[in-house]
């Protein structure tokens, strides 16, 4: 049976468990097995044991910086090293009330800042379809874990393309929805007015069903709303008269070879009956750098928190209370982290607001305008989810602003608060190419079913070689 | 650092392209007024679990260096 497993989606494992083929303490611990073995570093923590109620569901990686209870959540930070919280995430207590139970913590970027996971605390992550490339990042251990089979499914969280480009980059779904409908209380923040939590998982089938369980509303975080009618399990196998707008096909920095596979996936848009046509969104090319003020400025006041007093290790210091916050902090945060703050404190601080924040706010208020236009006109936006395939571990961490235009594709859309998919549709150089699929607020269930038509169309081997 | 930081901020002045006249800013994209949850009191954290993850703690709070010492 258990080989039998690896095969299997979520969705048919749980099938498997109800018909009683296995039970769930079974399918929890063949799972724990595969995720205690893993040597790609996806893993910071893995569960010992299946909890008394393994539930009806295979159980999921989750991104170490959402709060479990008692477990390990250290946003992959040095800085919280050790920190096991006294509460549970809201929605992955959503999952566990559902019956998906947590097998294990993933490596990703230190505070999701990063498109690589090479700003680790605690080590990079290797791509299981090439190990001397990047996952993406920065829920890159939650994508390469589901890529290698060491995990049925797992979550993340997507700030600026953070589920969607590891996805990409990994071969497998991961979907970033709506601001506000999945609740982000515990979720260790990075950027407010940004963060959503989504899934990454094999099929799109998979992603609806986690979906529906993790969105809600949450009277602990006062943006969330859940998405009205909760999400169905996508169905469809035609597309006939969905219009898709397809954008940023001229990027300079756009591989001839992720090019070939968008264009392959368009041609099967037609051939199952939807239209498609070029549409242009004239301010998102400016994403990154209203991005690159935003979520930082944001970042630098999120992250004045740890100064360890209240939690995560103290660095030892003879002087005051504020050399002990300087010194705390200057240890246990990495470079990129520090970067961030640094840019943020700066676009924050009295003179500058106006020239950095004020503006990067009214470019945002822009790109959410373009969207609006487009949206006029077409039922989806589509796009490579992102330019290049993986990259090289080392390739671009000697300049980030290189690693920040890894997000070029990704980054418009948190801007707008809409949501967006990112589904492999071919490869490239032999590792995966992402499509990625954006819609109007709360249109989650009709982006799910497009790219569950299109999934089908495509039919993706999703298996790494070697 | 510096330099990296100096390249940074030259991509982001790339914004001030754009005219920008009359734009009104998003600090939020849901359309969002008033959402408050019932004021039903709930129990909090008890202290001693409050407490347990810090590097320094007393029975009653989290012990620290003098704050004015220089």
């Amino acid at each position: 049976m258990s080989d039998e497993l690896l095969a299997l989606t979520a969705a048919e494992q749980a099938r498997r468990i109800e018909a009683g083929d296995v039970s769930a303490a079974e399918v929890f611990d063949y799972w724990r097995g595969r995720a205690a073995a893993d040597d790609l570093g996806a893993y910071l923590w893995v569960a010992d044991q299946a909890p008394e109620d393994a539930g009806g569901f295979p159980p999921i990686a989750v991104k170490d910086l959402f709060c479990v209870r008692g477990v390990p959540s250290m946003a992959a930070s040095r800085i919280l090293e050790g920190y096991r919280p006294p509460y549970t995430a809201t929605s992955v207590e959503n999952l566990q009330n559902a019956g998906i139970q947590v097998l294990g913590k993933t490596n990703q970027d230190e505070f999701a800042m990063g498109s690589s996971n090479e700003n680790s605390g605690f080590g990079p992550v290797q791509n299981p379809w090439d190990r001397t490339r990047v996952p993406g990042g920065s829920s890159g251990g939650s994508a390469a874990a589901v890529a290698a089979g060491t995990a049925p499914w797992a979550i993340g969280t997507d700030t600026g393309g953070s589920i969607r480009q590891p996805a990409s980059l990994c071969g497998i779904v991961g979907m970033k929805p709506t601001y506000g409908a999945v609740s982000r209380y515990g979720m260790i923040a990075f950027a407010s007015s940004l963060d959503q939590c989504g899934p990454l998982t094999r099929d799109v089938t998979d992603a609806a069903i986690l979906l529906n369980r993790l969105q809600g509303r949450d009277p602990c975080d006062a943006t969330s709303l859940g998405i009205e009618g909760g999400v169905p399990l996508p169905i469809a196998e035609r597309l006939d008269g969905l219009r898709f707008g397809i954008w940023g096909m001229e990027e300079p920095g756009l591989e001839p070879g992720v090019a070939e596979q968008v264009r392959g996936t368009l041609a099967k848009i037609e051939e199952l009956g939807g239209s498609v046509e070029s549409i242009e969104l004239p301010n998102a090319g400016h994403g990154i750098a209203a991005y690159y003020v935003i979520a930082p400025a944001e970042a630098s006041a999120n992250l004045a928190r740890y100064d360890g007093v209240r939690y995560g290790p103290r660095a030892p210091t003879n002087g005051d209370l504020t050399a002990l916050y300087e010194q705390t902090r200057h240890d246990g945060f990495g470079e990129e982290v520090r970067r961030r703050i640094m840019i943020g404190t700066y676009a924050l601080s009295s003179g500058y607001y106006e020239a950095y924040y004020g503006t990067a706010q009214k470019v945002r208020t822009r790109i959410a305008q373009d969207f609006a236009a487009a949206f006029q006109k077409v039922d989806f936006v589509v796009s490579p989810t992102s330019a290049t395939v993986a990259f090289k571990l080392g390739e671009r961490t000697q300049d980030p602003l290189a690693m920040y235009l890894s997000d070029y594709y990704t980054v418009p859309m948190p801007l707008a608060g809409i949501p967006a998919i990112s589904i492999p549709c071919g490869l490239s150089e032999g590792v995966p190419v992402g499509f990625q699929i954006a819609g109007p607020a709360f249109s989650e269930a009709r982006i799910l079913d497009a790219a569950h038509a299109l999934e089908r169309s495509i039919a993706f081997e999703g298996v790494p070689v070697g | 650092m510096a330099g990296e930081l100096s390249k940074i901020l030259e991509h982001v002045e790339t914004m001030n392209e754009l005219d920008l006249e009359g734009v009104e800013p998003t600090s939020h994209v849901v359309d969002l007024t008033n959402m408050l949850r019932d004021d039903v009191p709930r129990p909090s954290l008890p202290r001693e679990v409050a407490l347990e993850q810090a590097p320094d703690a007393t029975q009653s709070g989290f012990r620290v260096p003098t704050p004015g010492a220089s």
